[in-house]
């Protein structure tokens, strides 16, 4: 047992430090991944493609860094301290992977070079009105017409569609037998006639989510993923690594240590909030949890660096993982009073926008009210522990 | 010991209800709030004619003499529609504050406006730094011949941008955060000096910074004096608590219904999801909040009435339990709705915004757990 890092990786968290330092955008230090332009979200991404670090996760051969298990971890706390907006996830976290374990040459070759450079925008159709916790139950269908796949149906809570240029998306490609064995991965092109997507506001009032309606839209056959049917295992593969990361220890960390910050700034009955009791032993408790999550994680980590791939236990990380993050988006809410309260979402926000009340409490309630997503997304948590009941505790 | 309503109680809870359920459906509440007022003058109109604005008013000017019974029948059917129009700060905040301590001559001047529906008003006593302690103050009152002139700025005035007339708390004497020396004056919004930055509220509604710079008023626009200031607006947001709590049962309410509704008729895995036993616990669990809140709401409303050390006591009380409990059910509401709880298309997600500012309004949890330990 050894809680401390070697110094070799030590070293490489100091460099990698450094280079976050001198080469994040200037203009987007301390901006939050909220409404931002395409380039925004692009701009470090293209920045960390140059530099060869856009996909620490992926092997070398198709353009990953080859770095450790820890180095990795290294990286991601390090880019999570500053407050980086990663590169998207879609790309990079979720459909690279599969293309580079299920797909043949032909899309290695022109999937993988696209989400490196940032240059393809991808969106994940996956959930569909009727199939959410139930994934297995979409009904988005394709049927073969040639060379080609013609797909109808209608996929929901598509993140980030407006910007995409192509989906990966579960289509059913038989209905016979259990509903996990009719599903296919296609690739779809975003520009295909018979595509429309309609943005879904939410409560905080940002545009993040989408529906995609798709009518008669055809797609080659080429666009397959792996074999027809046999889609969902390539979901399932999917769906473990987007749990991987979802801990999101050091962004917590970050944000309590803003709660801290404003805990500093705000005043009851003329002392600083901190030094309330009551509130400085919230914070306490918070930090206490996040030690544990993040100890939990470090513990993941090691066994995984031992060659043991990250197993059902994950759903632990993310559920007291999203669960620590809302507790911090709602206490930073009750930190700055009545200033928690005043709306102006950033799609309503003209040129001569004023901020009303002091500069920290502007958008704590939005985020608080967005954070609510992260306990039914990803697999909703009641899910998660359905997870650790079946597969970790055999119930 | 008596839970039951009067028939006039009854009768006035169907006015109520039928109203908001023909007039205030979730499509036109979202016209509302998004128009350019945020607010609809044609309801607040038909609020007068209906009464509503008469409830807690004597017989003798033109009022129902209704009490906060009647007021909590009313707010808590205001809560199911999400109604924003200012009934509480126009008749539950300032027409109390007049109603209980007015001048005969101020309430002769200002109540018909309030009854006939003329003339919305707002409360502005919150400033930057005050956080939930109505007793700090720094705006200033400083008597000038017959008359005081007010400096300052309040801080999140609710309905302030519809209002036409203010009740401002100042300082007329003492320290930032001595009791005494608080005077409450009656403050024209168009009066010179007055200035206002008006904004949407997370909830729907809408609230004003409230800038007052060498705003002139007469000593006649004093309510009460510098002694009693701080008790009457203590009083006075003790029945704004009274309200809330009324309006959050009616979110609750709905949430409640809407979240049973939904897992009853969703279905996932071939079942409706309101099959699984870990929902079914959830939703008693939001159940048994509910009904805390209804009965520390019916204690609170009756003990408004009552001594101040056990009319605090009962209105921190209950707003804590309305805090937790609301805070509890809206989550959950939205959990268990899944990506659609998510949605501005939804109206969960309202109910539970407006929840979440009432938790805060009137000062969050922890303020009111340490004001009834103290009382």
């Amino acid at each position: 047992m050894d809680v401390n890092f070697a110094p070799k990786d030590e070293a490489f968290r100091a460099e990698v430090r450094s280079f976050i330092e001198e080469n994040y955008p200037k203009h987007l230090v301390g901006v939050d991944r909220g409404d931002l332009s395409k380039e925004d979200f692009l701009a470090w991404h293209k920045i960390l493609h140059t530099k060869g670090w856009v996909a620490p996760s992926w092997p070398e051969e198709y353009g990953g860094t080859g770095w450790s298990v820890t180095q990795k971890y290294i990286w991601n706390e390090e880019s999570a301290a500053f407050g980086t907006i990663p590169p998207l996830p879609f790309g990079v976290a979720m459909l690279g992977p599969v293309i580079y374990t299920f797909g043949n040459q032909e899309q290695k070759d022109w999937v993988l070079p696209g989400i490196l450079s940032g240059e393809t925008w991808w969106c994940q159709g996956y959930s569909e009105p009727g199939a959410g916790s139930d994934l297995a139950g979409l009904k988005t269908k394709a049927e073969r017409d040639g060379d080609d796949y013609i797909v109808n149906g209608h996929k929901i809570w598509t993140t980030l569609a407006q910007h995409a240029d192509w989906m990966f998306c579960l289509v059913r490609t038989a209905s016979e037998g259990k509903p996990q064995e009719g599903i296919s991965f296609l690739l779809i092109d975003m520009n295909t006639p018979g595509i429309e997507v309609k943005p879904i506001i939410t409560i905080d009032g940002g545009h993040e989510v989408n529906e995609v309606f798709l009518t008669d839209v055809r797609v080659p056959a080429k666009h397959l993923v792996g074999e027809e049917n046999k889609g969902w295992t390539i979901a399932k593969f999917l769906l473990g690594n987007e749990r991987s990361g979802i801990a999101g220890v050091a962004r917590s960390k970050k944000a309590i240590d803003r709660l801290r910050e404003i805990a500093r700034g705000e005043m009851e009955d003329g002392a600083p909030l901190i030094d309330s009791a009551d509130f400085a032993r919230k914070i306490a408790e918070l930090e206490v949890d996040l030690t544990a999550l993040e100890y939990t994680e470090l513990r993941t980590l090691a066994s995984e660096s031992k060659g043991q791939g990250p197993g059902p236990e994950s759903s632990i990380l993310k559920i007291k993982g999203t669960e620590i993050q809302q507790r911090v988006t709602e206490l930073t809410m009750e930190a700055v009073g009545n200033y928690a309260s005043p709306w102006v979402p950033q799609l309503d926000r003209g040129d001569n926008y004023l901020s009303i009340g002091p500069d920290y409490a502007e958008g704590v309630s939005q985020n608080y009210f967005n954070n609510r997503k992260t306990s039914i997304y990803g697999g909703s948590n009641e899910i998660q522990r359905n997870i650790i009941a079946k597969m970790v505790l055999g119930l | 010991m008596d839970f039951s309503f009067t028939e006039e109680q009854t009768l006035l809870r169907n006015m109520v209800q039928s109203f908001v359920q023909d007039n205030y459906d979730f499509d036109s509440r979202m016209k509302i709030i998004r128009s350019e007022e945020g607010m609809s003058r044609d309801i607040w109109g038909q609020f007068a004619e209906l009464g509503l604005l008469a409830a807690p008013f004597s017989e003798d000017m033109g009022g129902l003499d209704g009490g906060p019974i009647e007021i909590m029948v009313i707010m808590e059917e205001l809560g199911r529609g999400l109604v924003v129009e200012p009934y509480l700060p126009t008749v539950v905040l300032c027409g109390g504050i007049l109603n209980r301590h007015g001048s005969a001559a101020q309430k002769e001047a200002n109540l018909a406006g309030i009854i006939g529906g003329e003339n919305i008003w707002a409360l502005a006593y919150s400033e930057p730094q005050s956080r939930f302690n109505p007793a700090d103050v720094l705006t200033s009152a400083k008597a000038d011949g017959d008359n005081y002139v007010l400096n300052g700025t309040k801080a999140v005035v609710a309905g302030a941008p519809w209002a036409d007339k203010l009740i401002v708390s100042a300082r007329i004497s003492g320290e930032q955060r001595d009791r005494n020396g608080i005077g409450l004056f009656i403050v024209d919004k168009s009066a010179a000096g007055v200035s206002t930055q008006d904004y949407p509220t997370v909830d729907g509604n809408r609230a004003s910074e409230v800038t007052l710079e060498n705003v002139s008023v007469s000593a006649d626009a004093l309510i009460g004096d510098a002694a009693t200031g701080i008790s009457i607006l203590e009083e006075a947001l003790d029945h704004g608590i009274g309200a809330v709590c009324a309006e959050a049962l009616g979110h609750m309410k709905s949430l409640n219904d809407a979240t049973v509704e939904y897992c009853k008729t969703r279905k996932q895995f071939g079942v409706p999801i309101g099959s699984f036993q870990v929902l079914q616990h959830r939703m008693v669990d939001m159940f048994m909040e509910y009904e805390q809140s209804v009965s520390m709401t019916y204690m609170v409303n009756m003990k408004l009435v009552e001594g101040e050390d056990e009319r605090k006591k009962a209105a921190s009380g209950a707003k804590v339990q309305i805090g937790k409990s609301g805070r509890f059910v809206g989550q959950e509401a939205v959990q268990l709705h899944g990506g659609m709880g998510m949605t501005e298309e939804l109206n969960v997600g309202h109910y539970f915004k407006r929840l979440t500012v009432i938790d805060t309004q009137f000062g969050n949890v922890d303020h009111h757990l340490k004001r009834f330990a103290a009382a």
